[in-house]
């Protein structure tokens, strides 16, 4: 429903999304207080109940060496899910970034599989800022909507993996290379601490940046965001290519901790990556969350694979999970703002 | 945008009165010159395209797409999009199949499918219309869902060992014509009469032009709603027995992807994403167009996984001409 012109009213929301400035309609507050508190505390009960059940169902769930798993299995859900967090702050959505993963690692694995380390890497983040680029073009200038230029993106980007593996499986890669996905600092894995470097680059980007302030400021209301003079379709641009660009690094790790590409590498990370975000509390209709709880979500979404492997429950059960909690999550977010926007 | 939109109005949109060829030029969905383009383009390439057996080939194959895509475009024209379609196909299928090889009688079989097809269809629309989600997450979460029970059913294998009589889905003929392609007729029949004869139809349209106006002009607007998408569940279903008796076996995850052919068939068919405008004519050429397209990528020798990406960039090119056309 998109109005011609701003009204003074319009204006609250996007100061209620950016940070450091208080929110000026008292309505408004209230909503996104209470949505605050219910994403909180749901979302800190549903970790530590994950956590206390598990440790009672399972010898092996807290041990050192599992605890220390699941946080790997959540960066690299983290790393691809951060990206689409960006666009789903926009009020966009990036349905192709477990497609985009795949073909960038199948077409930097070609180059690292003959140790060319420093080019592979540059394919697989090339491919994936083109794909985000691509994608960026669509929404922000063709006014498409994102869900279905980014679902295209899907089958194209999935479908070039295809023609270009022709079914082969590329493996064994430089152990230089295989750091970033396998190796150890100390007691911990790599991965988790690229998790925790992306992690502090993107929360310092959306809350100390022109381009977050944009970000929350095109989610909470795009029209008021371009009248007051944002450059709206450049920004946007900017944030699928960087969906893209994480995408295809993320793709990086994956086949950097499994030592091997093949076509399907990022086929069933779909439903995960936006599990994660929307585990997180961002708010699929834009201009409220961020990448913090995007790695809580990650982290819980973990938890729960983990549980259900411990638990020896079938893996074919794991889509039908992981879409329920996608489903009831956004389902209670939504009762939750409801509700506090009624009882004004 | 005064009243609500029907399916003349992008004619209407282009106004002018002596440029009728041009209007009429620009009122013809891409699906019409992409299949006249590919028939003529295939018929001289090919030896193989233009005989009977080739094109029933065709007709058959693109029998379970129009299915599926007659109810995406009535999901489509509400604004919406139903991406658990194939999954939901899937698993219509397998508890089909399941069933009959199970020993119970085929009605009950064909009764648990349709089912399973409108319940998938009643979850979605409940969470679409009444809970306001974005129907793209709530229709991804179901496909997860739909997809994970069709696999947990069958342990990821295939359900075969159908009885003979499932196969008339496929190979039966009636009159000379063969049963998937009467099925096709008469869902469109149904449907179309459904679209442009009834009260729902007319509030289908009314949905997608301007879902608030609907809602205060005191339509029942969410049940409506809710109806598209357990009538796009429940072609599902049936398309679901035409491919189970194509393969003679069920397959859990047959259809995965079927859902973007039906999105494809649609949109090159004319329908856009907003504002309620298209019409299931053109989603049939529409299918007719991919169907033909994945023949002739066949005939010419390139396989399923040139398919994807060669389908997926004609789609992407068709909207964004759509979107090309809209903004001009």
């Amino acid at each position: 429903m998109s109005r011609g012109l701003a009204r003074p009213e319009d204006f609250p929301r996007v100061a209620r999304a950016t940070p450091g400035v208080t929110p000026a309609g008292a309505a408004w507050a209230r909503v996104a207080l209470s949505r605050r508190f219910f994403v909180l505390t749901s979302r800190v009960a549903g970790l530590l109940l994950l956590a206390v059940l598990l440790s009672l169902a399972s010898p092996h769930f807290a041990t050192w060496q599992n605890l220390i798993n699941v946080l790997r299995q959540a960066s690299i859900q983290f790393l691809l899910s951060a990206g689409l967090t960006l666009c789903v702050l926009t009020g966009g959505i990036d349905l192709s970034v477990g497609a985009v993963l795949g073909l960038s690692a199948c077409l930097g694995a070609a180059l690292l599989a003959q140790g060319h380390v420093a080019a592979g890497i540059l394919a697989a983040l090339l491919v994936g800022t083109a794909c985000g680029l691509a994608n960026g073009t669509v929404v922000a200038y063709l006014r498409l909507p994102a869900f279905i230029a980014t679902y295209g993106t899907l089958w194209i980007a999935h479908g070039l993996a295809y023609v270009f593996m022709q079914g082969e499986v590329i493996h064994g890669f430089p152990p230089a290379f295989r750091f970033i996905g396998a190796g150890f600092v100390g007691p911990v894995p790599v991965p988790i601490l690229v998790m925790l470097a992306v992690l502090g680059g993107l929360h310092v980007l959306l809350h100390r940046t022109p381009l977050g302030r944009a970000i929350y400021a095109i989610g909470g209301n795009a029209t008021a965001a371009r009248l007051s003079g944002m450059p709206v379709q450049r920004r946007l641009v900017a944030v699928y290519a960087l969906s893209g660009l994480l995408a295809g690094f993320a793709g990086l790790v994956v086949i950097a901790r499994v030592n091997a590409a093949d076509a399907g590498t990022g086929e069933d990370l779909l439903l995960g990556s936006i599990a994660a975000v929307v585990l997180g509390g961002t708010s699929l209709f834009g201009g409220y969350g961020g990448v913090a709880g995007t790695a809580v979500g990650a982290i819980i979404l973990a938890l729960v694979v983990n549980g259900m492997n411990l638990l020896d429950i079938q893996t074919f059960w794991q889509p039908f999970v992981v879409g329920s909690i996608v489903i009831v999550t956004v389902l209670a977010d939504q009762l939750a703002s409801a509700g506090a926007g009624r009882s004004t | 945008m005064t009243g609500f939109p029907s399916s003349a109005a992008p004619a209407e949109r282009l106004g002018g009165s002596g440029w009728n060829l041009a209007r009429a030029a620009a009122a013809t969905p891409g699906a019409a010159y992409l299949l006249v383009g590919l028939g003529a383009l295939l018929s001289v390439w090919t030896p193989g395209f233009l005989t009977l057996t080739n094109l029933t080939h065709v007709g058959l194959q693109a029998a379970v797409l129009t299915i599926v895509a007659l109810g995406m475009t009535l999901i489509i024209l509400t604004e919406g999009i139903d991406l658990s379609l194939g999954s939901v196909l899937g698993l219509a299928g397998v508890v089909m199949g399941l069933l009959v090889v199970g020993g119970w009688p085929l009605p009950v079989g064909i009764a648990a499918a349709l089912g399973v097809g409108a319940g998938f269809g009643l979850v979605n629309g409940l969470l679409v219309a009444y809970a306001e989600l974005p129907p793209f997450v709530v229709t991804l979460g179901t496909f997860g869902m739909a997809q994970s029970l069709a696999m947990v059913l069958t342990h990821g294998d295939s359900v075969t060992g159908l009885r003979a009589s499932v196969r008339w889905f496929n190979e039966g003929i009636v009159l000379g014509v063969p049963v998937p392609i009467w099925a096709t007729a008469a869902l469109f029949a149904l449907t179309y009469v459904l679209l442009y004869q009834t009260r729902f139809g007319r509030y289908v349209f009314a949905i997608g032009g301007n879902r608030r106006a609907a809602l205060l002009a005191g339509i029942r607007v969410r049940s409506y709603q809710t109806g598209v998408y357990v009538y796009g569940g429940l072609l599902a279903a049936v398309a679901a027995f035409i491919m189970t008796a194509r393969m003679n076996a069920a397959h859990p995850t047959i259809a995965v992807g079927l859902e973007f052919d039906a999105i494809a068939a649609v949109v090159l068919g004319g329908t856009s994403f907003e504002r309620g405008r298209g019409g299931l004519v053109g989603t049939v050429v529409g299918a007719l167009a991919v169907g033909v397209l994945r023949n002739g990528l066949n005939l010419v020798g390139l396989g399923t996984e040139w398919q994807v990406a060669v389908v997926g960039i004609v789609i992407i090119g068709a909207i964004v001409l759509d979107a090309l056309r809209g903004l001009t």
